[in-house]
């Protein structure tokens, strides 16, 4: 029975193993080695050590990057997870209960469907969108109606100060939807004897929220943080289609990746554009780490 | 201070059965059904603004594609005065949207097709065999999950050039399958780990062979995942926009919607053709709203079945 059991693995598993060796491990392994050299892909490069990397040590543009991915990686997954828990929150037990059984509020399958919709569309084809939405003049959607009330228009991605928090409203625009699904699954296998056990102590709704759905939801909230901080790392399509010349005014809005990019597709610096990989490796590789430290406690059986 | 205005309420100073907020009679302490009322007030306000905020920026798009340039700057909030169906035609043919949009969905078939047939062959095998090195090979894949792309896209592009594959649909297709089978594969073990094994045993005795056995009982039996899976990778590979950028950036004719539409939008801006540029958008936004209503519950537990491991 086990007779042909070798060819047929080695059948199955050839063509998959291939194709990611040769298109993923192998450029990985690669990036450590490019990073020691000089390369700008004309002549042969030449071993720099660690030359690369001390001088991303110098560069204001790295050095931004970096406190651009701080500020998304705190400020997304907050706003983001804050604003998802609250609607999740209303939409599954917010409304009245019958019988037992916890409902969410009126029109709740409605605004499920809708907040979700974001998520598929193309990160790039939204920052086209928004780039309509934000446009400094009265043809901008937000601009055309503060100028009809006669105010000043708001300058979101021109302004060095208020264009990463433009970019990063969109951000969470998108996300929202999807954490607020992911946050009712999450909350629908709670069992309902619970809330009305707090109910019959006579716990309000936001006693409820934080003494009972919080601390059950803890594992799900986990995984949220890790998926947001990992989108926070990555940002590339919106800060390259939506920010003003890619990353810009001025490095107001730059990302590693954005850096990456530039060095190597743009100047090709393809030796220090890889050292820039390697240390935006190291800092994703760190975030999680943390996160999972950090986040560690007991769950709550139930 | 007197000590017993920190204690809890007792619970006969509680009504009987907090939990039915509709029971008639309102001898209630702090009166619950108003703290119901008005929090779930506030809930519904919050709620609609949200929608509002979703659906006015798209809906405004939509709206602005059958607009001209002159009512698009001077009225961003007008209807328009008639419906230009010339903008479409427009953004089609001159802009390429056409080109881009047939591009994308062959490239997404060729590759999620791939992607799907490699992975659960990869999958299956790593799920339900024993054999040396199994779990270096799995964990090699898995290992996949961790990475960031722009680690690798220095190497990875000359990788591509060096394959002759810089340029064409095929480079961009096996590298879209390569990146997704990490997830691919860590998904559909588990699943395949699930599924009964005495089916197999029977389907083996009966001559079956492995390769018939897979594509005859396991896959059909493995359909929910599968399914999930491939709208995974479906709206993942839609998506995508850094690859194709640097694996296509020269051949034109070759681009992805995401690519063409962030071009005309960056590049194109000066010669200001704003109507197009709308019409582009409806184009790349209008059959992912019209899947998203046919397919909206297989969708949204497709892509969250992904998130939660």
């Amino acid at each position: 029975m086990r007779h042909g059991k070798y060819p047929f693995v080695v059948g199955f598993l050839f063509a998959p193993v291939a194709l990611y060796v040769t298109f993923v491990i192998w450029p990985y392994a690669q990036a450590f080695q490019i990073s020691m050299t000089n390369w700008r892909g004309l002549s042969a490069p030449q071993w720099v050590g660690f030359d690369n990397y001390r001088r991303l040590l110098d560069d204001g543009a790295f050095w931004k990057a970096v406190q651009h991915h701080g500020v998304l990686l705190l400020a997304l997954p907050l706003i983001t997870i804050a604003i998802a828990l609250f609607f999740a929150f209303l939409l599954n037990v917010g409304g009245k209960s019958s019988g037992g059984q916890r409902q969410g509020v009126w029109g709740a399958k409605f605004y499920r469907v809708v907040f979700f919709f974001p998520q598929v569309l193309a990160v790039a084809i939204i920052a086209v969108l928004f780039q309509m939405v934000y446009r400094p003049n009265e043809s901008g959607l937000i601009n055309g109606v503060l100028m009809k009330l006669g105010l000043d228009p708001i300058l979101f991605l021109v302004e060095p100060n208020l264009a990463l928090w433009s970019i990063l409203a969109v951000l969470v625009w998108q996300a929202v939807g999807f954490y607020v699904v992911l946050f009712s699954a999450g909350m629908a296998s709670i069992p309902g004897e619970i809330y009305e056990a707090a109910e019959m102590d006579g716990a309000s709704r936001v006693t409820l929220f934080f003494r009972v759905t919080l601390p059950l939801l803890w594992d799900t909230l986990q995984v949220a943080w890790v998926y947001l901080g990992i989108a926070a790392f990555d940002a590339f399509a919106i800060v390259a289609v939506l920010s003003v010349d890619g990353g810009g005014p001025d490095g107001a809005t730059t990302v590693l990746a954005m850096e990456i990019y530039r060095n190597a597709f743009v100047y090709s610096k393809y030796g220090y554009a890889s050292a820039m990989g390697v240390a935006l490796f190291f800092l994703t590789l760190t975030f999680a780490a943390l996160t999972l430290r950090l986040t560690k406690r007991e769950s709550v059986e139930y | 201070m007197n000590p017993q205005s920190t204690l809890p309420p007792t619970p006969a100073a509680l009504p009987p059965k907090t939990g039915e907020e509709s029971a008639p009679g309102g001898r209630r302490g702090k009166d619950p059904r108003s703290e119901v009322r008005l929090f779930a007030g506030l809930g519904h306000v919050a709620l609609a603004v949200w929608a509002v905020i979703v659906i006015v920026p798209i809906l405004w798009t939509f709206l602005a594609a059958f607009k001209n340039t002159s009512e698009i700057f001077s009225s961003p909030w007008t209807l328009p005065a008639e419906l230009r169906w010339e903008n479409f035609g427009r953004a089609w043919t001159k802009a390429h949207v056409g080109r881009y949009f047939l591009n994308s969905v062959f490239v997404v078939a060729c590759s999620t097709f791939g992607t799907m047939l490699l992975g659960s062959m990869a999958a299956y095998v790593l799920a339900r065999y024993r054999f040396w090195g199994n779990r270096a090979i799995y964990y090699l894949f898995v290992s996949g999950l961790a990475f960031p792309v722009f680690l690798a896209l220095v190497p990875l592009f000359f990788v591509v050039k060096q394959l002759g594959m810089l340029d064409t649909y095929q480079g961009v297709i096996l590298v879209y399958i390569a990146y997704s089978l990490p997830f691919t594969i860590f998904f559909l073990a588990a699943f395949f780990k699930t599924l009964p094994s005495s089916v197999a045993e029977a389907g083996l005795i009966d001559g079956c062979g492995h390769t018939r056995l897979f594509f005859q009982v396991m896959m059909p039996m493995a359909k929910p995942g599968l399914i999930s899976v491939a709208i995974f990778n479906i709206i993942g590979q839609w998506a995508q926009y850094q690859l194709p950028l640097v694996l296509l950036s020269n051949a034109k004719d070759k681009w992805v919607l995401t690519q063409g539409i962030a071009d005309i939008s960056v590049n194109a801006g000066y010669e200001a053709d704003w109507s197009g540029l709308f019409a582009a958008l409806t184009i790349a936004i209008l059959p992912m709203i019209i899947v998203y209503a046919v397919f909206q519950r297989q969708i949204q537990a497709g892509l969250t079945s992904g998130a939660v491991k």
